[in-house]
């Protein structure tokens, strides 16, 4: 990897995205906390909860894409070999993986807590 | 480790910069700087200049570092064609070039009028002379529209007169005069000229272009493109001028050869070209301009050019193919689109010929050799239609040299190439101009 370093990233794209790169940034990084502050506290994942950022998470995934097609001023019909279908997926997958992360996390923040409690029981009851 | 592996790595894996993937030589910041007081001067603050500027800065500690020009802004010119297709405005090529001026390095903003490599000096034109330890020329070229006969600049967006190279307004009105013509049809005129050029793909992408839009307003059938090549092929690289001829085929272009534009009439709508049989003249409801390209006078009267040989007769500098360094003042480097080498007047052989030259300039100082060499990389993002392009690499030997090898194929029409040339080719451009990629 002689070339290829963070710095370079970071620079390449700090000059596409300006300052909102950072805010991106600090915006994942306190999602992913987020998220795992919510585990810790439930002792685990909330399997109805869950779901529900899934959901969540596959409309960010089809956001994602179609944000993709718009700022490039480009359309499905574009796709033109494997290597852009792994693309879509990619984007799509990144989208929904991020969107569920951070959906989870709002929903166990700012959710009432009675619920998940009583997933919670279900789950200890299960066990 | 993988053989693929290795060669990404080598590359770069800069997800949306293949064109620009990693430099041949290691970052710059990751070496320790070299204490020099030499005084180092270079000519040019367009992408060659400044990039060589920033590495260089980055490079030495305490040299003189000063960067001759008198244009204040800087253009992003790999965006012409995307301002000449109506996907982004004037705006996006346009910048200062302050912007990019590390610390440590000076901007005298005039123009250089004399390069005295014997005495090594630089004279401006306000008759200010400026010694060098080393020089660095990074000039760009000269867009030699004198020499088409009737060419009037200032007509360009009117009468179906395009031209996409002469700047970022230019570009604009030949988006404006491009998209009247995709209205209602006609006569379509593309070409290239016979000198070394910038961009050969552009000219290209042009004709791509327009057949595309016509075909989204529905009057493809009202239309006819010709493509006038000015020798034999489509492209220097045969695979890469093959596949186009196959897709101009496909797309209905008809190509003609062996036709250089001499002449035109804007107010006739007529273009005269230069063929083996005697002129021949070509209606046009739209046509894209492309001017012959020489060495900027400053260079062409200096003793820097080819004495003899192909790049002699427009004045390219004579540099070593592979380290970039004169041939006949060794502490003279040229990069960029003044080189006089074979391929390479694009911002990719920029980001690969500015760290093998730098590093050379820096070894001299060190007093040691480099093993650098420039291949002769560079790159083109082929766009096809609006949505796809083809990602052409090659070296001097017409190698086909993929950054992706069994990811991207280099002649096949991909979105994912269209989103690197969109969306990744701007942001690595600029990094690569702090010298930070």
């Amino acid at each position: 990897m002689k070339d290829l370093d963070v710095a370079t990233l970071v620079a390449v794209f700090q000059e596409m995205m300006g300052w909102t790169f950072w805010a991106v940034l600090v915006a994942c990084v306190v999602a992913t906390l987020a998220f795992a502050a919510v585990l810790v506290r439930d002792r685990g994942v909330v399997a109805a909860r869950l779901v529900r950022a899934e959901l969540a998470g596959v409309l960010g995934g089809v956001a994602a894409v179609i944000a993709m097609f718009a700022v490039t001023n480009s359309t499905p019909g574009d796709m033109g070999g494997p290597i852009d279908w792994l693309l879509a997926v990619g984007i799509f997958v990144g989208g929904l993986i991020g969107s569920t992360i951070g959906a989870y996390a709002l929903m166990g923040l700012f959710a009432p807590t009675r619920a998940p409690v009583a997933l919670r029981g279900e789950r200890a009851i299960e066990a | 480790m993988p053989d693929a592996w290795n060669t990404l790595s080598r590359r770069g894996l800069l997800a949306g910069a293949a064109l620009f993937a990693a430099a041949p030589v290691g970052a710059a910041r990751s070496q320790p700087r070299v204490p020099s007081r030499a005084r180092i001067l270079i000519l040019g603050a367009g992408a060659a200049g400044l990039a060589a500027a920033s590495r260089l800065a980055q490079r030495l500690d305490g040299a003189d570092i000063t960067l001759i020009d008198k244009r204040r802004e800087h253009i992003y010119q790999p965006g012409f064609t995307l301002v000449a297709a109506g996907l982004k405005s004037k705006g996006y090529v346009l910048s200062a070039t302050r912007d990019y001026i590390m610390a440590g390095v000076n901007l005298v903003e005039e123009a250089a009028a004399e390069i005295d490599p014997v005495g090594r000096n630089v004279t401006t034109e306000s008759g200010r002379r400026l010694s060098y330890d080393y020089l660095v020329v990074a000039t760009g070229l000269h867009l030699d529209y004198a020499a088409i006969e009737g060419m009037d600049v200032a007509r360009i967006g009117r009468d179906g007169l395009g031209s996409v190279y002469a700047g970022p307004e230019q570009a604009e009105a030949t988006w404006r005069a491009m998209s009247d013509f995709a209205d209602r049809g006609g006569a379509g005129i593309f070409l290239r000229p016979a000198t070394e050029m910038k961009c050969a793909g552009a000219p290209l992408k042009y004709a791509f272009l327009t057949d595309d839009i016509l075909r989204r307003r529905g009057n493809r059938a009202r239309a006819e493109l010709t493509y006038n090549a000015h020798n034999r092929v489509l492209f220097s690289v045969p695979i890469v001028a093959e596949r186009v001829r196959m897709l101009y085929q496909e797309r209905g272009i008809r190509v003609t050869h062996d036709h250089v534009l001499r002449a035109i009439d804007p107010g006739r709508r007529i273009a005269t070209f230069r063929t083996p049989g005697g002129d021949v003249e070509q209606r046009y409801d739209f046509i894209n301009v492309v001017p012959p390209m020489r060495a900027p006078p400053v260079v062409r009267n200096s003793p820097l050019p080819w004495q003899a040989g192909p790049f002699a007769a427009d004045g390219w500098a004579e540099v070593d193919r592979g380290t970039l360094r004169h041939v006949r003042f060794p502490e003279v480097f040229c990069v960029g689109d003044v080189a006089g080498v074979p391929k390479g007047k694009t911002a990719a052989s920029v980001k690969w010929q500015v760290p093998v030259a730098v590093d050379h300039l820096v070894a001299s100082i060190q007093g040691r050799e480099s093993a650098e060499r420039y291949t002769g990389y560079t790159s083109c993002p082929l766009i096809t239609r609006i949505g796809r392009a083809m990602l052409v690499e090659f070296d001097y030997q017409d190698n086909l040299v993929p950054s992706f090898p069994g990811l991207i194929a280099p002649l096949e029409e991909l979105w994912i190439t269209w989103i690197m040339k969109e969306v990744g080719l701007k942001p690595t451009y600029l990094a690569m101009l702090r010298g930070r990629a």
